[in-house]
């Protein structure tokens, strides 16, 4: 009895234990699959970097894109990775005293332009067409890898624009506008067509919150650079250049961003806070009610930086040595030589075969539809004029 | 029995050197040179030729290992089957007046000419196919190339390389003159390089020293070529050629010594170790006469001489793969210096001031024998305020002309005169030296007939708004303004009419 009571005690305290056990597991599991909820999901980012303005005077838009592009090459996003589009030239444009250059700063510290840019979309090329093709996916076939979005279901997709906007729309080009409802049925086409996982979008024009206040699909967050009725102030000209170097707020962006590296832990609530309007002037905005996630949980990086999966190895190859390749067909090529007759470059003015040759007979196409209903009716009246008795004298 | 089955199989699987598992050796080789020629006008041109030639045959399906040869373009002749692409990026234009001829020109904008194999069934849509593809590569707009801006040249644009029959149904072209070159179409054309900017003559390649030209022409030619001299087997050729004219002045400052570092801010360190060969060629023909000449440092190991576009040319080759040259100096850098004479001419320019002053130039110029020198100087006119006009402005303006003074040498030596003794026609100018004769020439004057504002359109105008204004607001103005009374009929004679004057007078309602 008592050693039944001894081994019930026994039990229950080991269950006990067992329990107590299980029950820390269990605690740990849950925390770790909460901190899985709020961390993203995401296994590659995209980047769009689009700039809408021509003429020279815009030149601080093209300065604004390309900042951003240099700061996400810098995080990691490959050029594979990044659809960038400029309407214009401003680094080799003849008006630039400086060629091949595009500077962020006055006194020209810093030629965000770089030695090693990959334009996708350039000039005439900027247009709202391409620009919803690339977003949707739509695009012709013949259209090369790098001028394509390939984003997956998850994929964190970063879009900027910057250019001249009004209330609810943004201007191309000077020739074309895109609406803000035509860009929030862009983006539910591609929440549709699981196109992203999520998508940070950043406008720097003048009364820039007007373009994200009609988005409806999931997992957008927004950011703008001023609210309606304001605009969007530039930088600081320089004098040798002679225009205006950069917007306001995308110059405390690239500020802001300069200060991230890829291991950074700043967080969305950090990019919201950048410009007050006491450097700024407009009052920028964010949206982040369509983002599932709290914003104070979402890394910079997690947009302008991108994951990479890294396999480390230690082994060692050892790669050949090109002289014997060299030296072995050497001797083929003596070998084989005898068997053929000369081959010969061609002349590259025959003076006397060209005087000579006809020219090419265009391949006759027999008479399209037209004609053929034209010379039917001409028969027609002809025959409804004079009676069918002419008939035989034709034929 | 089981030990010895297992060292058997060991024994078979050993490798020879040199690669069973390649099934085709195919030799590629790189040959890379700079050519750098001062032109005549102070220039400098430096012309860049990378050549990479892949020995295999001209079919390329199947073909999967690419070593120097670059991937991206071996994909696309085998993919479209090509037989030669030339495609050239290209701002400015070659000057041959100034400049002398080209080496090989191309036109402003891009140009993109190429030849496929007769086995194409539909060469149109492997065209646009082809333009596309391209369009991604080189990050050019060549996408926009399509029916209404490509030719197929019935006689001219006959194949660089190798060719048996030339049916000109396989050749399109196309230029698009719009395309602007900068750095996003020069990194993917270095990348195309072995070495790619990292060693050997491409460390040269620096986009703000080669955009800040005036002339700059990069270009990709594929072609087929003989293997050897013999040309019994067929290698392909790539060529990525890069011309630069760096002005004088913008880059040079004005002073026309040259160098390596000032042209490209980079000095050659190493050779490509992919390379074959690597040499820097320098012009240095008809510089050594008495007037100037050239003085190149380092001194040249060795020469080149050729017939070159019709003139015998002299060269000072570098070869960077020579060891003693690189082991010299730790860099090398190529300087160009010219010893002139001292310049025996004089410029004296002053420039105009709105209302103060004219321009002013002189000149003294030797002028070579048998020759025609034009001196031509533009000039603009500064807007007149209306008051500053002529009451006949439409008649035109007035340059004055221009004066030369001349020192002619004479035919046949003067003797000092005395003035007194000799007539008055001969005493003009003084002669100190009988060896010539000093006489001073007048051009026409120039009359340049200006755009005049209208004259009669102040008067016009003011007519036309008075006019506008009286009749318009004046009538509104009369409607609202005016209050409209009824008057009684005047009756009674003289005194009822003085009687009411003087109750008018007194304040009193009249009668």
């Amino acid at each position: 009895m008592a050693v039944s009571y001894c081994l019930s005690r026994a039990a229950t305290a080991f269950t006990a234990v067992l329990l107590f056990s299980f029950g820390s597991v269990a605690a740990s599991h849950i925390e770790d699959q909460a901190e899985q909820f709020f961390r993203s999901g995401h296994t590659n980012n995209w980047a769009v970097l689009v700039c809408t303005s021509r003429f020279w005077f815009n030149y601080r838009h093209v300065a604004n894109t390309l900042s951003v592009y240099r700061s996400v090459k810098r995080l990691g996003i490959p050029d594979s990775h990044i659809v960038l589009m400029l309407a214009d030239d401003m680094a080799c444009n003849p008006r630039n005293p400086k060629p091949a250059t595009v500077f962020s700063h006055k006194n020209m510290e810093l030629n965000v332009y770089g030695d090693d840019v990959e334009v996708d979309y350039r000039s005439y090329e900027v247009t709202v067409e391409n620009f919803l093709r690339v977003l949707t996916g739509r695009i012709p076939p013949s259209t090369p890898r790098s001028k394509r979005l390939l984003s997956d279901d998850r994929s964190n997709i970063l879009i900027y624009m910057t250019g001249h906007g009004g209330n609810g729309f943004l201007k191309f080009q000077d020739s074309e506008e895109i609406t803000n409802i035509e860009l929030a049925d862009a983006f539910e086409q591609m929440w549709q067509k699981r196109r992203y996982n999520e998508l940070l979008f950043i406008i720097d024009t003048c009364q820039g919150a007007s373009m994200y206040e009609r988005f409806y699909s999931p997992n957008i967050m927004a950011l703008a650079s001023s609210q309606v009725g304001e605009d969007s102030l530039s930088h600081q000209p320089d004098p040798a250049i002679g225009v205006h170097l950069m917007d306001r707020y995308t110059f405390y962006v690239l500020e802001f961003l300069e200060e991230i590296n890829p291991a950074s832990q700043t967080n969305m609530n950090d990019l919201f806070q950048v410009c007050p309007k006491s450097l700024c002037v407009s009052t920028p905005g964010h949206r982040t009610d369509l983002f599932q996630r709290d914003p104070k949980n979402v890394l910079i990086t997690d947009f302008f930086g991108s994951v990479r999966k890294v396999e480390i190895t230690t082994e060692t190859i050892n790669l050949q040595q090109d002289s014997e390749i060299m030296e072995s067909s050497y001797k083929e090529d003596q070998m084989g030589e005898e068997l053929m007759e000369p081959l010969k470059y061609a002349e590259q003015l025959p003076v006397a075969q060209i005087i000579h040759q006809k020219p090419k007979l265009k391949d006759w196409h027999p008479p399209g539809g037209f004609i053929l209903g034209l010379w039917a009716l001409i028969i027609m009246v002809f025959f409804k004029t004079y009676g069918i008795k002419h008939m035989k004298f034709i034929f | 029995m089981a030990a010895a089955m297992p060292l058997a199989l060991f024994v078979l699987l050993l490798p020879g050197p040199g690669g069973w598992c390649l099934a085709e050796p195919q030799r590629d080789s790189l040959r890379e040179e700079l050519v750098i020629t001062p032109l005549p006008s102070g220039d400098v041109a430096a012309t860049f030729q990378f050549r990479t030639r892949w020995d295999s045959e001209l079919q390329r399906e199947g073909v999967s290992h690419y070593r120097l040869f670059p991937k991206a373009l071996g994909q696309l002749i085998a993919k479209y089957s090509l037989r030669e692409l030339h495609l050239s990026f290209t701002q400015g234009f070659w000057r041959t007046r100034y400049w002398g001829p080209p080496f090989l020109q191309a036109p402003s904008g891009a140009e993109l000419w190429v030849w496929f194999q007769d086995t194409v069934t539909d060469v149109d849509k492997s065209w646009k196919e082809l333009s596309n593809v391209l369009s991604g590569i080189f990050c050019a707009s060549l996408n926009f190339i399509d029916s209404t801006n490509t030719v197929t040249p019935t006689a001219s644009f006959k194949p660089l390389g190798l060719a048996n029959d030339t049916d000109h149904y396989f050749l399109r072209y196309a230029v698009l003159p719009r395309e602007v070159v900068c750095t996003e179409n020069l990194t993917p054309w270095k990348k195309l390089l072995p070495c790619s900017s990292k060693a050997g003559l491409s460390v040269l390649l620096k986009a703000d020293r080669l955009f800040h030209t005036s002339y700059h022409s990069q270009a990709v030619h594929i072609r087929p070529v003989c293997r050897n001299a013999r040309c019994t087997s067929i290698s392909w050729e790539l060529r990525q050629t890069l011309s630069v004219v760096f002005d004088a002045f913008i880059t040079g400052q004005g002073k026309k010594d040259w160098s390596l570092f000032r042209m490209f801010s980079r000095t050659l360190t190493e050779p490509c170790p992919l390379a074959s060969e690597s040499r820097v060629y320098v012009d240095i023909t008809n510089y050594n006469q008495d007037n100037e000449t050239l003085e190149v440092n380092p001194a040249p190991t060795t020469t080149y001489q050729d017939v070159i576009l019709g003139t015998r040319k002299t060269y000072a080759v570098y070869d960077l793969l020579d060891t003693a040259m690189i082991h010299n100096s730790r860099n090398l850098n190529i300087q160009l210096k010219w010893k002139r004479p001292p310049e025996n001419g004089y410029i004296h320019y002053q420039p105009a001031q709105d209302r103060l002053q004219p321009h002013l130039l002189e000149m003294l110029i030797q002028l070579p024998a048998n020759s025609v020198t034009k001196v031509s100087i533009q000039f603009e006119r500064a807007l007149l305020k209306w008051t500053e006009y002529t009451p006949d402005p439409n008649h035109g303006f007035y340059v004055s002309p221009s004066v030369l003074s001349a020192l002619v040498p004479s035919m046949v030596a003067a003797k000092p005169v005395d003035w007194e003794e000799s007539p008055l026609f001969n005493s003009l100018f003084p002669v100190s030296d009988g060896s010539n004769y000093f006489v001073r020439l007048y051009t026409e004057p120039l009359l340049v007939n200006l755009p005049t504002p209208d004259f009669s359109m102040p008067y016009n105008v003011i007519c036309l708004t008075c006019t506008v204004v009286a009749v318009c607001y004046g009538s509104f103005y009369n409607l609202l303004t005016r209050t409209f009374h009824i008057e009684e009929p005047r009756t009674g004679g003289l005194a009822k009419r003085l009687a009411n004057f003087i109750r008018r007078i007194r304040g009193v309602p009249p009668l």
